[in-house]
């Protein structure tokens, strides 16, 4: 394949699961930024989940039978990226970890993992890339979603990023860095604890007083989201890339709550 | 103490709505984690003592031999005593033994977690010893009949009402409601309980190799009570605590404070070595340690070695929201939050404590602020393996993931069934969300499903750029 010299990258787009069935949206925006930002971006059709459930849940053979499937999908493309700071911190770190003792997979998880970027710090750490002419009229307070700010030091760049936004104004929630109670299946195996760390969360978000709360992945802003809808709070919900794109005008997730009845 | 770690779900559910529980769990939690983040901004090199302490912890652990026998023969030639036991039974009946044959009618006791481990004041009191714990938390804990629900809080679980409460029942009143009342009530009862005291037992926070000495920090000054007014003294600890040198020690003593309470340094640290000497205006006849194995050597041989590095801070619990939210009695046995969740499968045995290393969102907050860097959320994932490879996962659980492996390693299938249920969430939906959802109630019920828009991005995709 010829490259013309002024062509960008070529990223494979990781779907997510919950992108790809609750928030197409949030593939939209990440495929309006990278082009933006010069890419050349396509999303390969043989993909489907990280493996993360099965590595979480001790299934480490599960894991590893789709972490092949991510190899082979991604592994001809200059980087694979994704709109989610947990299935890339999968691939970046549990990839070689999973294939530590099989000298034919572990280069190729190696060099997956090299290339794999979560999109906010892709777009901040190797393009350089600021969001262009995006406009966003509100207060947002930003989540800062376990496994991008811990496994892969996401915390300044979407901050930064957002800063970028005409007519935004960030408010810093406290305890932005306290994990919401997703947690994948526990939200759903252990609910009452789940309950008590989200309805630690949303008192947190309303506090700020902020109409809108953005973070990394969706997993986490599902369930704020689901929350903040239960508890009748008229916060809209949305993925950072939603906002950085342009492409946080229709409803949040969860729909927009009812201002009032 | 005996293990209830299989009741974990509904100690959670209970302790949730718990009010005293939670009124004491938000005040400490906070308490310690601003503290802790105050005193790690004022000490510029605390990252690297971390990473200092982790590989000299890794090297203690990887010439253990040499060190514990280096520390017996210190200890011996300070005429001390060193008594091995491979597990609880066998450091019960050492213990025993001892105060038996001192006839001990009162002991008293520092705070340490490895007699909480071996069940050390039930055996003392079967035999007819009054046993008095000095340290404030514990003595609370005592007076409740309970266990202690964190490894440096033990009482944290307490209001102060609740201690008013106590104290008034325990003794006679009349019943005060201030703080400095209520510890000045304490410490008149518990000082005559030292002069009393024919054993007085300890933990270990560190034992030098080098000196023989052993290590306690207390910020009520209880331990140096109980080690010098006793006839006897024994430490009790892990063996994993020992370090090479008092400069070794020196290292741990900076990370252990901060960590733990968010102070520079305890008010007491006490080093002590061996009995009484001649020219020594006080301290006691006889000095013993004795080093616990239970389950420690067999984690040394194998892949949970780096839990051995814990020096017992307790910073895991202190920003695990999951022990913020249930607090430590939740777990079951003596080691609460995740450095428990660790120690408590490993010593009491997997399907003892299934729920232990599950209930867990892996956040990673307890590995971030861990002074000597346990990976406490990977050790917690590899209990999950080791459960799904002896089949104490659930069935259910296990017939899950092995649908969910055949389905998703079919991306064709895959793409299918998340079109469907994409449309199908999408039109059982209400303004936006499901608020109730028969096969996933453990989501409905505590917040609303958001809804899908109908069609997957993948679908959407091909429609639009018509790629393959």
């Amino acid at each position: 394949m010829t490259e013309s010299p002024t062509r960008g990258p070529r990223v494979g787009l990781f779907a997510t699961c919950l992108m790809n069935v609750f928030r197409p949206n949030v593939g939209f925006s990440a495929v309006k930024l990278l082009e933006d930002a010069g890419c050349t971006v396509e999303v390969p059709a043989n993909q489907t989940c990280c493996g993360q459930p099965g590595y979480n849940s001790g299934d480490y053979d599960a894991a590893r039978a789709l972490a092949r499937q991510v190899i082979e999908a991604f592994e001809n493309y200059d980087y694979i990226v994704g709109p989610s700071g947990s299935c890339m911190a999968t691939i970046r770190h549990d990839y070689p970890v999973l294939f530590q003792d099989d000298p034919v997979w572990l280069p190729r998880a190696q060099a997956l993992s090299e290339k794999s970027w979560e999109l906010l710090s892709f777009l901040a750490d190797v393009l350089h890339a600021a969001p262009s002419d995006s406009r966003y009229e509100g207060t947002v307070t930003y989540h800062d979603s376990c496994s991008g700010l811990r496994g892969l030091g996401i915390k300044g760049q979407p901050r930064a990023l957002l800063g970028e936004v005409d007519g935004l104004k960030l408010k810093e929630m406290e305890d932005s860095e306290v994990c919401c109670g997703f947690g994948g299946t526990f939200c759903v195996k252990y609910p009452e604890i789940s309950e008590k760390m989200v309805e630690d969360k949303v008192r947190n978000v309303l506090a700020t007083g902020a109409d809108t709360l953005v973070g990394g992945d969706l997993g986490c802003l599902m369930n704020i989201a689901g929350r903040l809808k239960r508890v009748n709070a008229p916060v809209k919900v949305f993925h950072t890339a939603e906002v950085l794109a342009g492409l946080a005008d229709g409803p949040g997730l969860a729909g927009a709550a009812k201002e009032s009845e | 103490m005996e293990i209830r770690s299989k009741e974990f779900k509904q100690r959670s559910v209970f302790a949730i709505h718990d009010a005293n529980l939670q009124t004491a769990l938000g005040r400490a939690r906070y308490g310690f984690v601003g503290k802790r983040a105050l005193q790690v901004a004022e000490l510029p090199e605390f990252e690297r003592l971390r990473e200092e302490a982790k590989n000299t912890k890794n090297h203690i652990l990887d010439n253990l031999d040499h060190y514990l026998e280096r520390y017996e023969a210190a200890v011996t030639a300070a005429g001390g005593h060193v008594h091995w036991a491979r597990d609880a039974e066998e450091a019960r009946k050492i213990i025993l033994d001892i105060c038996k044959r001192v006839d001990a009618k009162t002991v008293t006791k520092g705070k340490s977690m490895v007699s909480e481990e071996i069940g050390l004041n039930e055996a003392l009191i079967e035999n007819g010893m009054e046993v008095v714990e000095t340290d404030l938390g514990e003595y609370i804990i005592q007076l409740a009949h309970e266990p202690p629900s964190h490894i440096i809080a033990p009482a944290v679980h307490k209001t102060k009402d609740q201690v008013s409460d106590l104290f008034e029942a325990a003794h006679g009143g009349p019943r005060k409601t201030e703080v400095p009342d209520l510890v000045n009530e304490a410490r008149l009862v518990l000082r005559d309980k030292y002069f009393k005291a024919d054993v007085g037992i300890t933990g270990g926070n560190f034992l030098v190799a080098e000196t023989g000495s052993s290590i306690i920090v207390t910020n009520e000054g209880n331990g140096d009570l109980t080690q010098t007014l006793a006839k006897v003294h024994i430490v009790t600890s892990g063996i994993e605590r020992v370090v090479p040198t008092l400069d070794d020690a020196t290292l741990f003593l900076r990370l252990l404070a901060r960590s733990a309470t968010g102070q520079e340094t305890e008010t007491y640290t006490t080093i002590s070595t061996g009995p009484r000497r001649a020219e020594d205006l006080d301290g006691p006849e006889e000095y013993h340690v004795v080093l616990v194995d239970n389950g420690r050597s067999k984690m040394l041989a194998g892949r949970f070695k780096e839990m051995l590095r814990c020096i017992r801070c307790g910073a895991c619990m202190n920003h695990c929201p999951v022990y913020g939210a249930v607090g430590g009695h939740a777990y079951g046995w003596v080691y609460p939050g995740p450095m428990g969740s660790v120690l408590t499968p490993l010593i009491k045995g997997l399907d003892n404590a299934y729920d232990l290393p599950n209930a867990c969102t892996l956040n990673g907050r307890c590995a971030s602020v861990c002074p000597v860097k346990i990976p406490l959320p990977d050790l917690l994932r590899e209990l999950r393996h080791m459960q799904h490879q002896q089949d104490i996962t659930p069935v259910m659980q296990k017939r899950a993931l092995k649908v969910w492996r055949y389905v998703a390693t079919r991306p064709k299938l895959y793409h299918a069934l998340e079109q469907v249920g994409a449309r199908f969430l999408s039109a059982i939906a209400k303004n936006g969300s499901i608020r109730r959802l028969p096969l996933a109630s453990g989501w409905t019920d505590v917040r609303d499903l958001p809804a899908p828009a109908g069609r997957t991005f993948l679908e959407l995709w091909q429609g639009k750029r018509g790629q393959k």
